[in-house]
């Protein structure tokens, strides 16, 4: 007798390949904040396969079109994915040669439709997106998660950067950041992150667009203490925890 | 044979909380602008309204990607409709074209939580109220969302409406005034900030009347 569960499972992974999955390589956290030229993202480069830290060098930040930044946590398989639909949607915007192209908005837009459609057919690309640009002066900032939730704000995170990168941004982000402060503020959010999020790891890419252009940085790394006293002592005032 | 369980869901809550309130000439639509996922705040200033039509506002609060797409489908059918009848769609019409479209997907729902108000064809407010799947009712007032269940005692205390099983049906309309109707709103949104973790930030209140519309915010709780 062939059992036949599986067929009849709505949400089975094995008879059916085109349904729900789990993540095997991710990225973890982006941040992104915009600052008084443009955005700034800031993402490091690891792979993780569950609690190997597998890949190092791993560009989660990449550009699209001629305005736009786009930012990925979650499975990076899914993200190459997107990359590929993006530079089709870029390409045919491209082919109409009439001097208009996709504004950061837009493309928001359409990953923000491409991912809950996903999410609608119960086979979701499992990624949070961070997507920020500039046109014609207009800055943008704005987040899709993998089922569709999106937003945009002044900044946004994914991941752990939601727990430990936004507060610090609702402190301290100011509207007239220059370039140098708001690098400086990622950064103290990504040494936050490194200290406390066990699959982040110490190479980072920080990523610019402003009207004029995109740079992408080459990877560093952060300087990182470890001499704080709680560091030292964690179980002090707290004795028998770890 | 242990049957496989979902390791994902299609769903999430966003939080939020929105109230409508009938009055004889005019009609109040308020949420509030937190957006929320787990116990994180995503972003404080989200608008949960949406205009459908010149005298219809939806607000509407569960998970946010569902929303926006009930959004998308009754404002688009709303400009075909625009297209084919050369007018607006009138507020009872838009009620059951809402109702109609939350049925049409009952067996995958939009988790959202709606409640529609507007200006009838008389001129007088009209609030309409909903479930996940398209059940609605016309109310004098009504309170959806994560505040909902704060809210609603509050208004049934003081906006004391007609029992709907008297004869003659009596009229659900609030006879308050407009000022203290938003009043009274921005009340109700104060108490539930306080004790609901998912409503905050800002309140967003909606004003419609034989002028045309009105907005206002007001600042709330941001913790």
């Amino acid at each position: 007798m062939v059992s036949s569960q599986n067929e009849s499972n709505l949400l089975s992974s094995e008879g059916d390949s085109q349904r729900t999955q789990y993540p095997y390589v991710t990225g973890t956290s982006v941040i992104g904040i915009k600052y008084k030229d443009g955005i700034l993202m800031a993402a490091d480069m690891g792979g993780s396969y569950g609690s190997t830290i597998r890949y190092k060098s791993v560009e989660r930040l990449k550009q699209v079109g001629k305005h736009s930044l786009i930012g990925a946590s979650g499975e990076i398989s899914d993200f190459q994915e997107i990359l590929r639909y993006l530079d089709e949607l870029i390409l045919h915007d491209n082919m109409w040669d009439d001097g208009n192209s996709l504004g950061p908005k837009e493309v928001h837009n359409y990953l923000t439709r491409v991912m809950y459609n996903r999410r609608n057919k119960f086979d979701p690309l499992w990624n949070s997106l961070v997507l920020g640009g500039v046109k014609n002066g207009q800055k943008y900032l704005g987040s899709v998660s993998m089922i569709g939730v999106h937003f945009e704000d002044d900044h946004v995170a994914t991941g752990f950067g939601n727990h430990l990168a936004r507060p610090i941004l609702r402190e301290e982000w100011r509207e007239d950041l220059t370039f140098e402060e708001g690098v400086k503020l990622l950064e103290k959010c990504m040494r936050n992150l490194l200290y406390r999020d066990r699959s982040a790891v110490n190479k980072m890419q920080i990523a610019k667009i402003t009207e004029e252009g995109l740079t992408i940085s080459e990877p560093y790394s952060l300087k990182t203490f470890w001499n704080f006293a709680a560091f030292k002592n964690p179980t002090v005032g707290a004795e028998g925890s770890w | 044979m242990t049957k496989e369980h979902a390791n994902w869901s299609p769903y999430d809550n966003n939080g939020g909380t929105c109230v409508a309130i009938a009055g004889a000439d005019y009609c109040v639509i308020a949420a509030d602008t937190r957006m929320s996922t787990g116990y994180s705040i995503l972003t404080r200033d989200y608008s949960k309204i949406c205009k459908l039509a010149d005298k219809s506002f939806m607000a509407s609060s569960g998970f946010q990607a569902d929303v926006k797409a009930l959004q998308k489908v009754l404002s688009s059918r709303h400009l075909i409709y625009q297209h084919q009848h050369n007018k607006q769609m009138s507020c009872p019409a838009m009620a059951q074209l809402l109702s109609n479209t939350l049925y049409y997907k009952r067996f995958f729902p939009y988790y959202a939580f709606n409640v529609l108000g507007g200006l009838d064809s008389e001129g007088k407010g009209c609030v309409f109220t909903y479930d996940a799947v398209g059940s609605y009712e016309r109310v004098g007032y009504s309170a959806q969302g994560s505040g909902a269940t704060l809210i609603t005692p509050f208004l049934d205390n003081q906006l004391k409406s007609p029992s709907p099983l008297l004869l003659p049906a009596k009229d659900a309309v609030t006879p308050l005034s407009e000022a203290e109707a938003v009043d009274l709103v921005k009340t109700c949104f104060s108490s539930a900030t306080e004790r609901d973790i998912y409503t905050g930030d800002s309140v967003e209140i909606i004003i419609l009347n034989a002028n045309g519309v009105r907005r206002e915010t007001e600042q709330l709780r941001r913790d």
